[in-house]
């Protein structure tokens, strides 16, 4: 076998990564909706609306997801709420990233001049079809490259997944050191996989960004990180 | 089930001193990562193209892999080629490379977010590249890298329970321990939460209030 690893390792570590892929692509797609609503909320007239939002984003950024979905794991259960692993990983990724991916959205939108909307609504457009017609098409590429941004970060975070017993590539590595041994190896093909998996959104984060400052419009201000 | 008062009241103790290691943790690690940032920055700075390459190339990696993986990394690998260390050293070690890689980036910003002009025209007064450094870049660069990496301070704070993982006992590690005894995990893992919010939502404040007392405006 190339490198020395056992016959089964190789699928081993697949499965593990398929594991991972999927945990951050349905979180990443959780995450996605929360940040428009939760970010357009935050610019809404209703001043229940926007206490809502704000409430929910120091919720979700006040503790990091590590020590959220270990609460979700082991102290949900005891109220009757027990859902598999997988289930409570992309529901707590999801719903944490979102809160970070929210500031993107308001961001962008706040990014188009003030004037633009005013003067679309002096046109007559209703606030729904300035929103969909002025502002989304200015403000939807200058989400990209945070978006990307914020999903590589999604995407270690699911590492996280792996010490509330979900096999993802993560734990499928350290089982498999724990059988075979090979420390190193093992290590560094992990790494590797990871970084794999994480370079189109790397380099797509780079184009975009690039793409926006020839344009002379810099990236908006990223928002306070996601800790990993 | 319901919160027994008395229960979290006696654990309480244990978890404020894994808070304890939590900030010392916290505290070294930004360190670390802001003395290896000035590495990275400055190294991608070089009119050298390899040192550029190779240091860019580092970089992102560190960026796009798992904080978790990188600490096992650390923690299991090390001891092989003879270096051992206490796991709070090896998790510092991890959290400062982690966050080096990012504030790197953010003093990278902050440096080329200095006009060219203002560069050159320092240069055609006579300053030394030194000189230059010290007096025109760096004073500008600073105040604009202050907000940027009170965030990522706060980011490292709420990544050191990543590091109960390498048996270091900060506050998730010691109120798991805690609970895995007892088999009551509701009061240790709610404090954990509850000390995690409310500190890192007062530091978000404090830092806002500190980049509104700046000097000089990012901009």
């Amino acid at each position: 076998m190339p490198l020395g690893l056992a016959p089964d390792a190789w699928r081993l570590l697949a499965s593990g990564l398929l594991v991972t892929v999927g945990v951050a692509v349905c979180a990443a797609v959780l995450a996605l909706l929360t940040a428009f609503v939760v970010g357009l909320a935050q610019l809404s007239r209703r001043t229940t609306l926007r206490v809502g939002a704000t409430v929910y984003i120091e919720f979700w950024r006040g503790a990091s997801a590590l020590v959220q979905l270990f609460i979700a794991f082991y102290v949900l259960p005891l109220f009757g709420i027990d859902f598999p692993p997988f289930v409570v990983a992309v529901v707590v990724l999801g719903l944490n990233v979102g809160a970070y991916g929210s500031q993107i959205v308001r961001a962008a939108v706040q990014s188009v001049a003030p004037g633009q909307r005013e003067a679309s609504l002096a046109l007559g457009l209703t606030r729904a079809q300035t929103l969909r017609l002025v502002v989304a098409p200015q403000a939807l590429p200058a989400m990209l490259a945070p978006f990307a941004n914020e999903a590589v970060e999604l995407l270690k975070l699911t590492a996280a997944t792996s010490l509330i017993t979900l096999r993802d590539l993560s734990l499928a590595a350290r089982m498999l050191v724990q059988r075979d041994g090979h420390t190193t190896l093992v290590y560094a093909v992990e790494l590797g996989l990871y970084f794999l998996a994480a370079l189109p959104l790397l380099l797509l984060t780079r184009t975009a960004e690039r793409r926006l400052r020839s344009r002379g419009r810099a990236a908006p201000a990223l928002t306070p990180v996601n800790p990993l | 089930v319901t919160f027994d008062p008395a229960y979290a009241f006696s654990v309480l103790p244990v978890i404020l001193q894994g808070a304890w290691t939590t900030l010392v943790a916290t505290l070294l690690g930004m360190a670390v990562a802001l003395v290896l940032g000035l590495g990275f920055a400055l190294a991608q700075a070089s009119p050298r193209r390899a040192l550029r390459a190779a240091i860019g190339f580092a970089s992102l990696f560190l960026r796009g892999t798992p904080l978790l993986v990188q600490l096992y990394f650390l923690f299991y690998i090390l001891p092989l080629y003879g270096v051992v260390l206490p796991p709070l050293v090896t998790g510092v070690i991890g959290l400062g490379l982690q966050y080096g890689a990012y504030v790197g980036e953010v003093y990278r910003s902050g440096i080329e977010s200095i006009g060219v002009g203002q560069i050159e025209a320092a240069r055609v007064l006579g300053l030394s590249r030194h000189r230059v450094w010290r007096h025109v870049i760096l004073p500008q660069a600073f105040a604009r890298v202050v907000p940027p990496l009170g965030n990522y301070m706060i980011g490292m704070f709420k990544s050191t329970p990543y590091l109960s993982a390498i048996t270091v006992n900060e506050m998730l590690g010691a109120a798991m321990d805690e609970a895995s005894q007892s088999f009551r995990y509701l009061e240790p893992m709610l404090i954990v939460g509850a000390i995690f919010t409310t500190a890192s939502y007062a530091a978000s404040r404090l830092l806002a209030r500190v980049e509104r007392g700046m000097p000089v405006r990012a901009g």
